[in-house]
């Protein structure tokens, strides 16, 4: 079997549990004390991490780079907690946070990293991140990276993959109507945007931990400084939603009564 | 002067457009009404012919990828299709379903054609431009977009818009010759999830969210696991709902926890599940932002059974909350339900 090189794309985005306010400043639209708000790597690409790391265990000589963007102090705040999950090369790219930035231009910073990194063989690239983040939510920034890579094999949604002993591989994607569409790709160079896959989160290892600070505090200090293009994108308005119901909250029905006034409910057309 | 390109692509048959892409047609049709634009429609297909006879009497031109490459959704042959159509149509707006098979390939189209992508438009506005509505930070901000450079893909999510119904025809169909790479994928399959039954169900009326409260001890000191598991599936067979689930209850399989055995991650709403489109949702046994606030916001009627009058979450998220127990509940809407449908076989 290959040795395998997985590059893992993940941004940091507010912990799922903070509120949050959006503000404008010179720069357009951002969250209100963004810079200050918990932060935690994007849930799905933090699926993709666990993956990487578990095919890179199962297979000897294989190396795994975590690349993300974001301010040198946040992702190092962020990193003391994920380097204790596993094993890998830290690859920062200081710039700004958030989900407002272009992706266009976010994807330009992370494919230049990408090629900057000594020693990959690009044509055994896996190229992992999460399918969407918990920011922008468009799901185009990994492709346009695997785009501007070269690479014309790219999957997303995908919560599984088998690798094969002559590289090849079989990747299950999510489809619409709670399906997996199943394909066999010839092997690297792929894309991969993960779902959530398979894997439960690794519980915190320090020693792991120990060993990726040891390169990660050096690789933040040299970390590439990035300005983002704006590619012309303008924000017309950015708001909290307004809508808000009026809750009819019912303490003292009995389980009939409930339960007639709900099947009521499921009958009436809407 | 904008031009308005619509790209489509047919279901699983390989001779009909999908709902989605009939819905992204009608709003091609309005968009170029209201910018006074020309409209041209583009079909990935195996037969793209067929597949556009149900929008043959669009007043566009129609553009098409057709062959049996485009059976299956595959990024390689999607994506030079895709191109293809696009430096065809030489548009200036492409817009596009957020489908699992176009969002695989928009973006990367967009960057061969030198332009520029948005996902997951929830409405289109502007008068004189084209301003773009989407969501951030999974579905808590809501932002309006607009850019000046061009090509500009949108990709707009299922359910935005009404599907067009216009009457059907024989399409007159340019096909466009779409240089195809080295194919290295090839799709073997579709497969459903590990589960008993299929309980995601996009076309739906209900949403049905089942919380960690399920699987909690009850008032006997007890967890019920399997009779909340029977519950919920009667209740998913008998109403047609689909099935949503929190989190909490999801993760519960990872921590050695009793679990409901059909429920997988595609069954997740909320910060790393879906936010589906239905028009009723009843939320069981759910606490936290995540069912209430993410995963809802694109329920119409939303209702709750929790045992916690003082869930913040549902308030003013939730039109009726009942403080009940959903077990008790649950057992006899699922009695009235079978007895309902007895009657009607009678």
């Amino acid at each position: 079997m290959n040795q395998l090189q997985i590059v893992v794309c993940a941004g940091i985005v507010p912990d799922p549990l903070q509120t949050l306010e959006p503000t404008t400043g010179p720069n357009g639209p951002g969250i209100k004390n963004e810079l200050v708000l918990p932060a935690v790597l994007d849930p799905w690409a933090a699926c993709a991490l666990y993956e990487a790391a578990a095919l890179a265990a199962k297979h000897a000589g294989s190396k795994l780079w975590l690349v993300a963007l974001g301010p040198k102090g946040k992702l190092q705040q962020v990193m003391m907690t994920v380097a204790q999950k596993v094993a890998f090369e830290l690859v920062p790219v200081d710039g700004p946070i958030g989900g407002f930035p272009d992706a266009h231009a976010t994807a330009a910073a992370l494919a230049s990293a990408i090629e900057a990194i000594p020693g990959l063989d690009r044509a055994q690239l896996l190229l992992f991140g999460g399918w969407e983040s918990a920011s922008r939510g468009a799901g185009v920034t990994l492709q346009l990276i695997g785009e501007r890579l070269g690479i014309a094999d790219q999957f997303f949604g995908v919560d599984q993959i088998d690798l094969r002993d002559d590289g090849s591989f079989e990747v299950l994607e999510r489809v619409e109507g709670g399906k997996h569409q199943v394909s066999v790709c010839a092997g690297a160079p792929a894309v991969l945007g993960w779902a959530t896959g398979n894997l439960a989160e690794p519980r915190n290892n320090p020693q792991i931990g120990m060993s990726n600070m040891r390169t990660i505090m050096p690789a933040l200090q040299k970390a590439t400084t990035v300005k983002l293009d704006a590619n012309s994108l303008e924000y017309v308005s950015v708001n909290l939603p307004k809508q808000q119901r009026t809750t009819r909250v019912e303490k003292n029905m009995s389980a009939d009564e409930i339960a007639a006034e709900l099947v009521a409910w499921i009958g009436k057309d809407s | 002067m904008e031009s308005i390109f619509v790209l489509t692509h047919a279901d699983e048959s390989g001779s009909a457009l999908t709902k989605h892409s009939l819905e992204v047609v009608a709003a091609g049709v309005e968009l170029a009404a209201r910018l006074k634009a020309s409209l041209t429609i583009g079909v990935v297909a195996a037969d793209a012919t067929a597949s556009a006879n149900s929008i043959a009497k669009v007043e566009a031109k129609l553009l098409a990828a057709s062959g049996a490459e485009f059976a299956q959704p595959r990024f390689a042959s999607d994506a030079a299709a895709c191109e293809a159509l696009c430096r065809a149509a030489q548009a200036s707006i492409v817009l596009a379903p957020q489908s699992s098979r176009f969002a695989r390939v928009m973006a990367a189209v967009a960057h061969r054609l030198g332009g520029v992508v948005d996902t997951h438009i929830a409405a289109l506005a502007g008068t004189d431009s084209v301003e773009a509505s989407r969501w951030f930070y999974r579905q808590r901000i809501e932002a309006v977009v607009t850019r000046t450079a061009r090509p500009w893909f949108l990709l707009l999510d299922s359910g935005t818009h009404a599907a067009f119904a216009g009457e059907s025809g024989n399409a007159q169909v340019e096909t466009v010759c779409v240089a195809l790479p080295a194919l290295r994928t090839e799709v073997t399959g579709i497969r459903a999830p590990k589960q008993d039954e299929q309980t995601i169900r996009p076309d739906a009326k209900l949403l049905f969210v089942a919380g960690a409260g399920w699987t909690k001890k009850q008032p006997d000191g007890e967890a019920h696991v399997d009779e909340a598991g029977k519950l919920i599936l009667g209740f998913l067979r008998a109403s047609g709902a689909s099935l949503g689930s929190s989190k909490s209850l999801v993760d519960q399989g990872g921590e050695g926890n009793s679990v409901l055995p059909f429920l997988t991650h595609m069954n997740q709403v909320g910060q790393t599940g879906s936010t589906p489109r239905h028009a009723k949702g009843l939320s069981t046994c759910c606490h936290g932002e995540e069912p209430h606030v993410v995963g809802w916001r694109f329920i119409g009627e939303r209702r709750a059974i929790s045992l916690d009058a003082n869930c913040g979450w549902t308030r003013g998220k939730a039109d009726v909350v009942y403080i009940a127990d959903a077990f008790q509940v649950m057992a006899k809407v699922n009695e009235m339900l079978k007895n309902s449908t007895d009657r009607s076989h009678t």
